[in-house]
């Protein structure tokens, strides 16, 4: 299928885009690396956009430090989200993910501010910003806002983005001394998307544990994180699996993701209890 | 003069060696020339609007908004296109009793499966004819679906074609020897039910045609994407109403064919229709979504089968009873009929024994048709048998190396019959096995195995012989009817400077068919294959031929290039003979040369013999031939088709808390007869290997109860990729054919043959001390968690 487009403008700045978008009268459509909104236009489930292309807005991109947290631009392609330093050093959790996500065309031109944005239920780095306790931070013309990653998500492929609004990056929290971070995933195929996945950060405030591929949007685990603050896997497992709603597909049934979910949240905790993440 | 293939240091010796690809580097560098590259003057693109149902009736069509749309030219329904068209009916007569309704290229007034084209966009490019198809207006009347398999011939089933009066298109039962007493008196019956997923090729480049028709000339031209040139020469011609000599099809670089391109398809067959109508070039590329809902599907089959063992292990008999739905038409001009006949004529094939029996019941769907996939049948047949095979072998607490060893026909048996009538004139599956063996380390895998199981990881071990049809005679499409060519030719040619060009009938997808041709008719003759120039693909030059299908190209286009050089080599040497005044069987060619055949001297190039004939004939002795082209063909004649054998070995590990399977290793040995280049069979072996682990693990086309189609993109129709598949090691034994000097046999599909049912062995091996098994492809996580008992809903 050729893909239709209503049109296209590269914007030069963030005030650029924000105006363009603005002006586009509801069929902008933000373009960064494409590796979601592209494809959905090539199969026409996405047709007559206006595409804003703001991958050239330099003000977006990179990753930077204060003494708590990280601020990474949306621009940030994922594979520079798997090597950064900072990143690997202080919020390993996306650096792990990144290994999971698609294939080295699509890391080297997709970005965490489009992933995000997107809100694929399936994605890796919802998830992982849900775990992470997250902050996301939006633009519009009348100013910014900064959200929450618990607020964030909304349904499938729906977030508190207005109409109006870019998102321009996220701050994490610097991991801890002690703090523990990993992901757990199975796919059919090495960079498919997971058939479930589990993310799961002990800190010294308690546990953190997210899950992707399982519902309409990624899920924070409460009942499973109380019980992993008792020392309480088994009961975790049982949490989690009462938790989640997770859908039947092609690919598995409700039951299997269940089942997996659990299977995984065990194997995580075994990591982190075994000193491996 | 014969070839002395056992001598490595024989002169010209360049078959059995590793030469490089004539069109490796062009397709490297972009240079390829596929249809979707060729653009013409004037040329227009079609897009087809296709039935989003299952089964409905078409009441209205409606164009007008669509044709409003810029650049849209023209709108077709099946009736317009029925004017110029005639429908086909895909039987075979030597398949009895198979049915299959009159189909139109675009469906005329009922939709009969998700994907059917119902009406065509024409348009100065593909997206504004996309744009055009989009608004045009279908007034759809659903009707009841045949979506189930195994309850399609239930009287309270709707019959999907009320002419052909139910649903049975086709069904074939074999029996041989006394089945009944051998089940009854055997010491020990296995039973089992098995499944292999619909799926399909996902050929790299989709189906693409482009057809010019010149009133002026009145010729039509069709650049296509096919594996069979001359047959869809024939099948344009004979529906749009030409002479088969107005019809020319050419065929340049094919991404990928798998079997995909060697049927008819109706938007292919509409594309050269409407070409017609409009008298203007007219494009048809399939987009991936299109390839999913309207490439032929395969191996939707369900099986019950049984097997019957004595205490020593020896196979009593084997009862097959498979089912499988083929869509709403048998496909032109194959048929859909051949692949559950392939079941039964395959299941059992490597053993020796007495009693069997096997049934095909073959049933219309509204799904889309099946038909021919590399390795037709093979990977279903080689999977029902080698799964009872391991299952006996477990029942009776023997290896599996072993119950293989005391069932296979010996080395020496041939030639042999087997219990479904097949006639193998000589094979090697005892060689093969130890070969196999001998590069796994069996011993050592097996003790390995058993270490890490009492560290609770659960690997397995899974062999499967098999055989593999290949060299197709007329008795597999000819002697039914079909104008397919089982014979095919080679036109040799030297011209002057001493260069050769070969034209052949057999055709090239990317498997290395010229590379082939090349070094054949570089041996053959006595010139380096660079010398060689190859030309497959056009019905206008080469000679008449079937094209690549069943595993015939080096076989039989091989051996036609080889006589045909053959030939022309004595050509040159009667030329050189009269030139060097010397004596015709004394010389020889080598390395581009004449030379005397005992010491090697050399006496004369080839550019010296050519400017003599082309330039300088006058000098030669009035009356002495110079034909320096030479056309052969061949034909198999004593057997109907050349088998081969080979064993495959698969080692896995399973996850046994996801279900996730990951394949450690791969191998096989395979005797594809005379190995004429090692590097392209090893990756026609790999390459059909791969394909064989999509369906063992990965790929399956999904329908709902309704016959909706729910997958249709690469992101959930899984093929293999890289990271899953295993390390493959490819042995080989060589039993050449007799029947040719080349005695090539084919390798394309044994790969595919073998490696679902090595897959699905070793799994149950991995599992056997759980009590679980698997049996339904493809192999999926939940699958094998269903079966340990680890999901209870």
């Amino acid at each position: 299928m050729k893909a239709s487009a209503g049109g296209y403008a590269r914007a030069s700045s963030l005030r650029d885009a924000l105006e363009m978008l603005a002006a586009s009268d509801g069929s902008g459509r933000v373009l960064a690396g494409g590796q979601s909104l592209i494809a959905a236009m090539n199969l026409r489930l996405s047709a007559g956009d206006f595409l804003i292309d703001i991958s050239r807005v330099g003000e977006l991109a990179g990753v930077s430090e204060t003494a708590d947290s990280l601020r990474i631009g949306a621009l940030t392609p994922h594979a520079e989200i798997g090597r950064n330093p900072l990143i690997r050093h202080h919020a390993t959790l996306l650096s792990q993910a990144v290994e999971f996500i698609a294939h080295a065309a699509i890391r080297n031109r997709g970005t965490i501010g489009g992933a995000l944005a997107h809100a694929d239920p399936a994605a890796e780095f919802p998830a992982c910003v849900l775990a992470l306790g997250a902050t996301l931070h939006v633009e519009g013309l009348n100013g910014t806002r900064d959200i929450r990653a618990e607020d964030f998500f909304q349904d499938i492929f729906e977030t508190a983005i207005e109409d109006g609004e870019i998102l321009t990056g996220l701050s994490v929290p610097k991991a801890g001394a002690d703090e523990r971070q990993v992901i757990e995933e199975v796919a059919r195929r090495s960079g498919d998307y997971a058939l479930a996945g589990v993310c799961l950060v002990k800190r010294t405030g308690g546990h953190r544990v997210s899950l992707f591929s399982v519902g309409p949007k990624p899920i924070l685990a409460k009942n499973a994180m109380a019980a992993l603050d008792r020392g309480d896997v088994e009961g975790a497992v049982e949490a989690l699996k009462a938790e989640i709603d997770p859908p039947s597909d092609t690919q598995a049934s409700a039951a299997y993701r269940r089942h997996l979910a659990g299977v995984l949240l065990r194997r995580a905790a075994a990591r982190i209890e075994g000193g491996n993440a | 003069m014969s070839i002395q293939f056992g001598n490595p240091d024989r002169p010209n010796s360049y078959i059995g060696k590793t030469v490089p690809r004539p069109n490796a580097r062009r397709l490297v560098q972009g240079r390829g020339v596929y249809v979707d590259d060729i653009v013409l003057p004037r040329m227009a693109h079609v897009v087809f609007v296709r039935s989003p149902f299952a089964h409905a009736k078409i009441n209205r069509i409606d164009a007008e908004e669509a044709m409003s749309v810029k650049g849209v030219l023209r709108v077709f329904t099946g009736k317009d296109i029925a004017e110029v068209c005639t429908p086909w009916v895909a039987v075979l007569a030597h398949l009895k009793g198979l049915k299959s309704p009159p189909e139109h290229a675009i469906a005329v007034d009922r939709a009969c499966w998700v994907g059917e084209p119902v009406a065509a966009v024409v348009a100065t490019s593909r997206a504004a004819a996309e744009d055009g198809a989009a608004l045009i207006d279908v007034d759809y009347e659903q009707l009841d679906p045949v979506a189930d398999m195994m309850s399609a011939l239930d009287p309270q089933t709707p019959v999907l074609h009320p002419d052909m009066g139910d649903n049975l298109a086709f069904e074939r039962q074999h029996e041989q020897g006394d089945v009944e007493e051998a089940f009854r008196t055997a010491h020990k019956v296995v039973s089992a039910r098995f499944v292999t997923g619909r799926h399909t090729g996902v050929t790299l480049e989709p189906r693409s045609i482009l057809v010019d028709w010149n009133p002026a000339e009145e010729q039509m031209t069709a650049w296509h994407a096919t594996q069979a040139p001359h047959m869809i020469q024939t099948v344009l011609a004979k529906h749009l109403d030409l002479p088969e000599s107005r019809v020319r099809v050419i065929c340049e670089d094919v991404g990928g064919s798998y079997g995909i391109k060697v049927h008819v398809y109706p938007d292919e067959v509409a594309t050269a229709a409407i070409a017609k109508i409009m008298k203007r070039p007219m494009k048809f590329i399939a987009d991936r979504l299109e390839s999913f809902s309207s490439d032929i599907h395969a191996r939707d089959h369900e099986i019950e089968a049984k097997i019957a063992v004595g205490e020593d292990g020896k196979i009593l008999a084997m009862d097959v009873d498979d089912w499988t739905a083929i869509g709403a038409y048998s496909v032109y001009p194959r048929t859909s009929a051949i692949e559950g006949n392939q079941v039964v004529n395959l299941c059992g094939g490597p053993y020796d024994f007495a009693n069997y029996r096997a049934k095909t019941t073959v049933v219309f769907q509204n799904k889309t048709p099946t038909c021919q996939y590399r390795a037709v049948g093979h990977p279903i047949a080689v999977a029902i048998t080698e799964g009872l095979v391991d299952m006996a072998a477990a029942e009776l607490g023997m290896d599996p190396v072993e119950i293989r060893r005391r069932n296979m026909f010996k080395d020496d048996a041939y030639p042999v019959t087997s219990p479904a009538n097949m006639r193998f004139e000589g094979l090697s599956h005892h060689a093969s096995l130890d070969k196999l063996l001998e590069l796994m380390d069996y011993e050592a895998l097996r003790s390995e195995q058993a270490e890490l199981r009492k560290k609770g990881i659960h690997r397995g071990i899974g062999i499967a012989s098999f055989i593999e049809l290949t060299n197709p005679s007329p008795f597999m499409y000819g002697i039914g009817g079909a104008r397919i060519s089982a014979q095919d030719g080679c036109t040799v040619r030297m011209d002057p400077d001493g260069s050769v060009v070969a034209l052949s009938g057999v055709t090239e997808q990317g498997q290395g068919t010229e590379a082939m041709l090349s070094q054949v008719v570089a041996e053959g003759l006595g010139v380096s294959p660079a010398r060689v120039r190859i030309i497959t693909g056009d019905t206008q030059v080469t000679p008449y031929g079937g094209g690549t299908w069943a595993s015939r190209g080096a076989g039989i286009g091989g051996e036609a290039a080889l006589q045909a050089a053959r030939a022309l080599r004595d050509s040159i040497l009667e030329v050189a003979a009269a030139m060097l005044q010397a004596d015709q069987t004394k010389l020889d060619i080598r390395d581009g040369a004449i030379v005397d055949a005992a010491s090697g001297e050399a006496r004369m190039p080839l550019e010296e013999l050519g400017r003599i004939v082309y330039f300088r004939g006058d000098t030669l002795p009035k009356g002495l031939p110079r034909e320096l082209v030479q056309t052969r063909h061949y034909i198999t004649s004593d057997y109907p088709f050349a088998f081969t054998n080979g064993v495959q070995a698969s080692y896995l590990e399973v996850d046994t808390q996801t279900g996730i399977v990951r394949l450690l290793k791969h191998w096989c040995v395979e005797d594809c007869g005379r190995v004429i280049n090692p590097l392209l069979v090893d990756e026609q072996i790999r390459g059909g290997i791969v394909q064989g682990l999509g369906g063992a693990l990965f790929e399956e086309i999904h329908y709902d109860a309704d016959g909706q189609l729910l997958n249709g993109s690469m992101a959930d129709y899984l093929v293999p990729m890289a990271a899953e598949m295993p390390d493959m090691i490819i042995g080989h034994v060589e039993t050449p054919t007799q029947e040719s000097l080349l005695g090539a046999k084919g390798a394309g599909e044994a790969g595919t043959a073998g490696s679902p049912a090595a897959v699905m062995n070793a799994i149950n091996d991995a599992l056997r001390p759980m009590g679980a098994q698997v049996t339904e492809m493809p192999f999926t996580p939940e699958r094998i968690l269903r079966a340990l008992g680890s999901l209870k809903d």
